[in-house]
């Protein structure tokens, strides 16, 4: 699983065009979601990498699937555990190398 | 630790940064916080200096944040405001640890979040706030080859679906619930404002071949495990459509969690304030989507003001409050124009969960006659994201109204909550 902002020029400012991601390769590195390497951008939020995996994030009290809904850390429904802590809330946490998430 | 500011300045989107700067400029010491990983708020989320140009709103970004960059202001990144342990006195959390910070003046520029509305199948995974998949996108998310159809309400919708065009995504469909006729109304032409519209958030027409349908909504999403289709009616008839992504927002509502923790006098749903953005309470400026949902402009202008009300600079100040008026006008015009159908009151079904936090349903709510009641015979509002969601999908739905907020405004460890008061008394405070 490769999540690489590679957008065209119009889209969020995180992306690379096609050109800066070919000379900008350092900008990627690998974080572990689940037992899986995703290989991301610079600046990428933990939720977007979990979302790019087709995972939920948590389950809910009845036990529903729940994944990122308002992106900006008002409705809680992206939390995962990273680097062992839980309930961290995910989009507003950017990925670093080496982390580990662990979702529900 | 601890520490005391002249001017403190909570949130830093555009108001926030422009409010900091112009008080630092001014010789003050300021700290910008925010709970986010760097400054920017939601339109310049993700933005970097060297590629900013090329996005919508770049050029003001560059110009504020350099401002910014050129002063003594501390910005602290990763910080929530949780509690006013004491006067003039702000308890904030980050991952790591809890700090409390003075004040001489506060300016609360928390921004606005979106609306959400409940409808079968809006749990999915895959259903997105319509500026939360933007927010997203921008953090790094990936929409190449995504179909994705985009709806509720509001002026965002169209600049939101030509980011999303622009970055990949394929756009099915823009619904827009208003009626058409509603928009012309408040001088809103429609035949202008998708073109305008786009072209002002800085996006190409040709990037967005996808038809805006006004006076159309959604009424359910369905998939097994995540959205696999979602269900669009004009009143008359309903479509169902195939997709991954479904972008759905009503609209925005202020942040108002703080400025109700500090006291500060709310009417209409915004922050009362004066000319120089000053609230009810003494020393407390609130600024931006807070006073009205205005957009950039008006929150760079009013955090100007309030950042100059705050070092004194009264004069300075009172001379941009005049270009002020016609976009609070405009604020209050976009509400009326975007204002909620009642068809929408009719989407959830019995067991449609409408408290996402605690599963609480439609079914129960409707025993319920206040939102006091509702919150101790359901549990509903009383999860982790404090009603932040659900508190303005009841207000629509049953009318509820929703006034006090306890601290902590946010989940916080309970050792933030326990901390006494950390306050220098080296450092008189007026």
């Amino acid at each position: 699983m490769r999540i690489r902002s590679s957008h065209a020029d119009n889209c969020g400012p995180t992306s690379l065009s096609r050109m800066e991601q070919n000379s900008n390769m350092s900008d990627l590195f690998s974080i572990d979601v689940n037992g899986r390497q995703v290989e991301v951008a610079e600046g990428t939020s933990v939720a977007a990498a979990i979302m790019a995996t087709h995972q939920a994030c948590r389950l809910s009290v009845r036990g529903e699937p729940r994944a990122p809904l308002c992106g900006m850390g008002i409705c809680m429904e992206c939390r995962a555990t990273v680097d062992g802590k839980p309930h961290r809330r995910t989009c507003q946490l950017l990925c670093v190398p080496g982390m580990e998430v662990v979702t529900e | 630790m601890n520490s005391a500011f002249d001017v403190v300045v909570v949130g830093a989107g555009p108001g926030g940064i422009a409010a900091a700067a112009v008080a630092a400029e001014a010789g003050a010491r300021v700290c910008l916080l925010d709970d986010n990983g760097q400054p920017g708020g939601q339109i310049w989320r993700g933005y970097r200096s060297e590629t900013a140009p090329k996005y919508p709103h770049g050029r003001e970004f560059l110009k504020w944040t350099s401002r910014l960059h050129r002063t003594d202001c501390d910005i602290w990144s990763g910080w929530r405001a949780t509690d006013q342990p004491a006067a003039h006195c702000l308890r904030l959390e980050s991952d790591e640890e809890t700090r409390d910070i003075q004040f001489r003046s506060l300016v609360v520029a928390t921004g606005a979040r979106e609306r959400f509305l409940p409808f079968p199948g809006w749990t999915l995974p895959g259903v997105t706030g319509a500026g939360g998949l933007q927010a997203l996108v921008k953090s790094g998310l990936d929409p190449r080859g995504k179909r994705v159809v985009v709806a509720g309400t509001g002026p965002l919708l169209l600049a939101i679906a030509a980011g999303l065009a622009g970055a990949g995504a394929e756009i099915l469909g823009i619904y827009e619930q208003a009626p058409r006729s509603r928009l012309l109304t408040f001088g809103l032409s429609l035949a202008a404002l998708p073109q305008k519209l786009i072209e002002g958030a800085g996006y190409r027409r040709k990037t967005l071949r996808a038809p805006y349908r006004t006076n159309c909504w959604i009424t359910r999403a369905e998939g097994s495990t995540r959205l696999e289709s979602v269900t669009v009616t004009n009143g008359r008839r309903q479509w169902t459509l195939a997709c991954e992504w479904l972008a759905c927002g009503f609209h925005l509502v202020p942040n108002l969690e703080l400025p109700r923790l500090l006291g500060c006098r709310i009417a209409d749903g915004y922050v009362s304030v004066d000319a120089l953005q000053q609230s009810s309470i003494a020393a407390v400026a609130c600024i931006g989507e807070l006073t009205g949902i205005g957009g950039m402009d008006k929150a760079l202008l009013e955090g100007q003001i309030a950042g100059l009300a705050a070092v004194g600079r009264q004069s300075a100040a009172d001379a941009l409050a005049s270009r002020l008026i016609p976009m609070q006008r405009f604020a209050r015009k976009l509400d009326r124009a975007f204002a909620l159908r009642d068809e929408l009151k009719t989407l959830a079904a019995p067991d449609t969960v409408v408290c996402r936090c605690e599963d609480t349903d439609y079914s129960e709510l409707m025993e319920c006659s206040s939102w006091r009641e509702a919150k101790l015979h359901t549990r509903c509002g009383m999860g982790a994201c404090q009603g932040r969601v659900c508190g303005a999908a009841t207000e629509f739905l049953f009318g509820w109204q929703h006034s006090g907020v306890r601290p902590p405004v946010f989940p916080s460890s309970v050792s933030t909550v326990a901390a006494k008061a950390d306050l220098p008394d080296a450092i008189p405070l007026s």
